[in-house]
């Protein structure tokens, strides 16, 4: 089987990286060809997603892309395999979206730009790989090559003077993370003699492991949570963040904290869903304490770029938060909370990549993202101003805007299982609400600084990914059946295996 | 000796007596470049009469050719393990040579000698990949171990003769140490040849002799302490930094890369053949197992420190001695239903994928210092500008030693500590695993020294024909055994059945 599709979408930006290194001459063509690419890229996603097909059943994978003995050898036998499922399909929808901002949020970048956009491509590539994966090798190839563009990215285009701090511990605790992941991976592998993820869900719950599943579960779940990140494990966030430049902030939280999460629903809840059920207390009271240690460190923030950064370690709580619904309520799982979770990484990755965004072109006016010395900016920047208001009420989730929905299906979702501790999460909503309108307040009201008065609004090419990230946001919050519906078909199989194991345990 | 014989040893012979050529050619051409063209052309040779015994093999469908020179034993056999390695060490060989043209003119004379030596100690080596009897071994060691120390002292300075002495002190006391063990291996058999080792041992350790078990073990021990000198496992690497940064850079390269195959070759040889005995297995196994994990821990931290780049270098070799040693950790027989190769096939894909790699990084190495004077890191800096080819090889060579995709490194790294995985040493994956993000840092350090920091001064560093040949050849291998690494392991895999027969 060889639809071609996703073997187009994961290796079109790769191809252009290599097209810029070895062709691609003078920086206004880089940027214009990297550009064309991301377009292309996202004009794929788009039809990929539009392609997923909602009534085949639903734990079909479509679109499949698959060469069984790419390494054939009798212990190692890997295939190169990718397809969608509902899980996926809005993941690479969100990568296109987010791919494509990214380069036109890097249309001022000057320095080293072909390489600039020649790892900004690869990583988009990486990504993709990651969500298109159905090979468990594969995966972890793709989760490991995204360490490298995003250690350059950050290293070389970042903020003096830590950039390289940041970048090395971005590095360290990532590897560190997927070091445990891999040999969870290979315990899988001997155990059942195939990486195919969609295999071992059923071998798995066969028997047979060769280590206690909960500590090959284990070890797996470090890389994920390393990387959502889930509180204690979460350090290495604000300094990659705050370092980071713009594209790679966006990069960075729009689709690479989602990479955590996907692996969540993908590997631990799907793979080990009794291991999962058994540590869901673990999982909301983690979540409650993201939302909230988050939270409370972002009412101390002034810099921008980190106020935003802790603010997605709160809102990645609510993912984990959604996640501890796998355990159900009486016996019954529902789908509710799991997709609250899966919608908090779309909606997340739309609304903070804005955030991020609209806060890199503020530094490039202002020079600076301490927010005390920002201040009256909204009459001289109106257009800027309008989308970090909207990008804030999607954050803080007002309804209409994507941020309420899947917050709201978080809450539906967990408040029957661990009602109380859903009931003290909640007030993660109101701190945020705190902190963004303070935020704003602080930074685009209030009267104007004399210093800031030769101060733009954005141009118009930049309003043009701050205007497809607007769109997404208001689409998805006023019409969410279109992402949730795909979610949902993704997330079915993982309840059913989730009730199974529910079930048995209540017997 | 029969003319069988001579068949069966023609690539050692043909490889000694390229090196004779070269010392004759050497004394009438004075144009030094046309060494290295006979040199790498005259290589074809043993490569191809390497080529020709694979396939008279093949033919066969024999698993073994065995010479024995007249006498009653036999010291020296021809299969698709030893082959495998004769592969490797030519091509090694030929690759130091290209990346060394250029460095020896720096050297006023014995441009013929020091390719000659080369030669000589890699003909020594693929005898040790060939041999299957204790003495042999213990010759071919010697033959190989002379010409490096001669080279290491090439450069007659003070540090490169340090480098030589401090090689041949240290490897001659390894040496004693190893023919200690083989003693007590010869005082309990009665033989020397590894397969009746294994046959007499059967008896051995079943029924009750003098010492029981544990003397054996203590010369089992001893052999390990040996060899351990050859592929720089702790503790037994206390030589490997200062000898990698005194010796001229391409010895360096050939040491950490020849030198460690052949070692692992014939521990590979006398542990699957003569000690393959279950009971002992998996008490050599235990050993192997523990001095990996301290061998890559010790390497990794210290290299951390380093400054100079081909000591760092040489802690990072200590390392993936480690690294290797986990295949030969994993016996088959510690599980029940592990596959019974994936072990030793790990070793040998590990060993070709780090011999490519490595090779990448040094010969860039050599490339660079050569023409800036300095092995500092620090003067490393924004070679990124001067030599985009170069620090662009240099940096994927290292992203291939950290073990991250899509290099060969990556894939070879997920083999070896698969074949833990499989034989229950999943602690000892961890524990790789883990040390591979700690080398992260330091190897990442070169990189981050050539892209971020600005160039010392803006003049360009240019490389010479036989160095770029070099580059290229090791940075494709590098890149294509990591995307399709199934031919490599292979051939790995073919050429292990023998041991395990």
């Amino acid at each position: 089987m060889f639809s071609g599709w996703l073997t187009t979408i994961v290796f079109l930006p790769l191809a252009g990286a290599i097209i810029i290194a070895l062709f691609v001459r003078g920086d206004k063509n880089v940027r214009w060809f990297a550009g064309i690419i991301s377009l292309a890229e996202l004009v794929l996603s788009i039809a990929v997603f539009a392609q997923y097909d909602l009534g085949a059943g639903a734990d079909q994978f479509q679109l499949v892309d698959k060469i069984e003995d790419w390494i054939p050898v009798e212990s190692f036998k890997v295939q190169y395999f990718l397809a969608i499922d509902g899980l996926s399909a809005p993941m690479v929808l969100l990568t296109g979206i987010l791919g494509m901002v990214s380069v036109f949020a890097s249309w001022s970048v000057k320095e080293r730009l072909p390489e600039y956009f020649m790892w900004l491509l690869i990583l988009q590539s990486a990504v993709m790989g990651v969500f298109t994966s159905m090979d468990f090798f594969l995966f972890f190839i793709f989760w490991e090559l995204e360490l490298i563009p995003m250690f350059f990215l950050i290293s070389i285009w970042g903020s003096k003077p830590n950039r390289e701090y940041s970048a090395m511990k971005f590095l360290i605790f990532t590897l560190l993370g997927s070091a445990f992941m891999l040999v969870g991976i290979l315990v899988l592998f001997f155990s059942f003699d195939t990486f195919d993820m969609t295999l071992l869900p059923d071998a798995i719950s066969r028997g047979g492991i060769l280590l206690p599943a909960s500590l090959v579960f284990t070890m797996i779940f470090i890389a994920f949570a390393v990387k959502l990140p889930i509180w204690p494990l979460h350090s290495w966030l604000p300094d990659a963040h705050t370092d980071a430049p713009t594209a790679a902030s966006v990069m960075l939280a729009g689709v690479l904290l989602k990479m955590g999460a996907y692996g969540m629903l993908r590997i631990s809840a799907t793979m080990f869903p009794e291991v999962m059920a058994g540590i869901a207390w673990l999982l909301a009271s983690v979540g409650v304490i993201n939302i909230l240690y988050g939270a409370a460190i972002v009412l101390r923030q002034t810099d921008l770029k980190r106020l935003i950064a802790f603010s997605s370690i709160s809102h990645m709580g609510f993912v984990v938060l959604g996640l501890s619904a796998v355990v159900g309520v009486n016996g019954q799982v529902s789908t509710v909370g799991i997709t609250g979770a899966a919608l908090q990484m779309f909606t997340h990755g739309t609304i903070t990549g804005l955030l991020f965004l609209l806060a890199g072109f503020i530094y490039e006016r202002t020079h600076t993202r301490h927010i005390p010395h920002l201040g009256g900016l909204a009459t001289r920047m109106p257009m800027l101003t309008g989308a970090l208001v909207l990008a804030g009420l999607a954050s803080l989730g007002l309804p209409s805007t994507s941020g309420f929905v899947s917050e709201i299906h978080v809450f539906l979702g967990v408040f029957p299982v661990w009602s109380w501790l859903t009931a003290v999460g909640a007030f993660g909503v109101v701190l945020t609400a705190g902190y963004i309108l303070w935020m704003i307040q602080r930074a685009m009201f209030g009267p104007e600084n004399q210093h800031l008065n030769n101060v733009s609004d954005a141009t118009v090419m930049e309003m043009v990914p701050v205007a497809v990230m607007v769109a997404a946001i208001m689409v998805v919050g006023i019409y969410p059946a279109i992402i949730a519906d795909v979610f949902t078909t993704g997330i079915q199989p993982i309840v059913d295996s989730l009730q199974i194991a529910v079930t048995a345990n209540l017997q | 000796m029969t003319t069988h014989d001579i068949y069966l040893l023609s690539p050692e012979i043909s490889m000694a007596g390229l090196a004779i050529l070269l010392i004759l050619v050497d004394l009438v051409v004075s144009r030094k470049s046309i060494l290295t063209i006979v040199a790498v052309l005259g290589l074809a040779v043993p490569l191809a009469l390497s080529i020709v015994l694979w396939f008279d093999l093949t033919d066969q469908a024999a698993t073994q050719m065995k010479a024995d020179f007249g006498t009653e034993i036999v010291t020296f056999v021809v299969d698709k393990f030893s082959l495998f390695f004769k592969f490797l060490l030519v091509g090694a060989t030929a690759l130091v040579i290209l990346a060394s043209s250029e460095y020896v003119s720096k050297f006023k004379n014995f441009h013929g000698e020091f390719f000659a030596l080369i030669l000589f100690a890699t003909s020594g080596m693929m005898l040790l990949a060939s041999t299957v009897e204790l003495i042999t071994i213990y010759v071919s060691l010697e033959l190989t171990a002379l010409p490096i120390a001669a080279l290491a002292a090439f450069m007659r300075d003070s540090r490169s003769s340090e480098a030589g002495l401090k090689f041949l002190i240290l490897s001659a006391i390894s040496s004693a140490v190893l023919l200690y063990g083989m003693v007590i291996i010869y005082g309990f058999t009665g033989t020397t040849v590894l397969a009746d080792i294994a046959t007499q041992l059967g008896g051995l350790l079943d029924g009750e002799s003098a010492f029981g078990g544990n003397a054996l073990l203590f010369g089992v021990i001893l052999v390990i302490a040996g060899f351990g000198f050859k592929i720089s496992s702790v503790p037994f690497q206390m030589w490997a930094p200062d000898v990698y940064e005194g010796s001229p850079t391409p010895v360096t390269a050939f040491l950490s890369v020849a030198s460690k195959a052949a070692g692992f070759a014939v521990i590979l040889r006398v542990f699957y053949i003569a000690f393959s005995a279950e009971i002992l297995s998996v008490d050599w196994s235990a050993v192997f197992a523990v001095l990996a994990a301290v061998s890559m821990t010790f390497g990794n931290l210290v290299a951390i420190r380093q400054n100079n780049i081909k000591r760092m270098l040489g802690y990072s070799t200590i390392a993936h001695a480690g690294y290797l040693m986990v295949g030969l950790a994993a016996v088959a027989s510690r599980t029940p239903d592990a596959d019974a190769i994936i072990g030793p096939s790990g070793v040998l894909f590990y060993l070709s994928g780090y011999a490519i790699t490595n090779l990448a990084a040094f010969s860039a190495v050599i490339a660079i210092s050569n023409r800036i004077n300095s092995d500092l890191i620090d003067s490393f800096a924004g070679m990124a500008r001067r030599a985009p080819f170069l620090a662009g090889v240099l940096g994927f060579s290292m992203i291939s030693l950290i073990g991250v995709p899509p290099t060969v490194g990556f894939m070879s790294k997920i083999y070896i500590f698969g074949a833990a995985v499989d034989t229950n040493l999943e602690w000892l994956a961890v524990t790789g695993m883990v040390n591979s993000v700690i080398s992260a840092y330091y190897y990442l350090r070169v990189v981050k020294v050539m892209y971020l920091r600005e160039p010392i001064d803006d003049a360009p560093v240019g490389s010479a024909l036989p160095m770029k040949l070099a580059v290229m050849v090791t940075m494709a291998g590098t890149a294509f055994f990591g995307i399709y690494p199934t031919p490599l392991i292979n051939l790995a895999r073919s050429a292990v059945d023998v041991l395990v027969s």
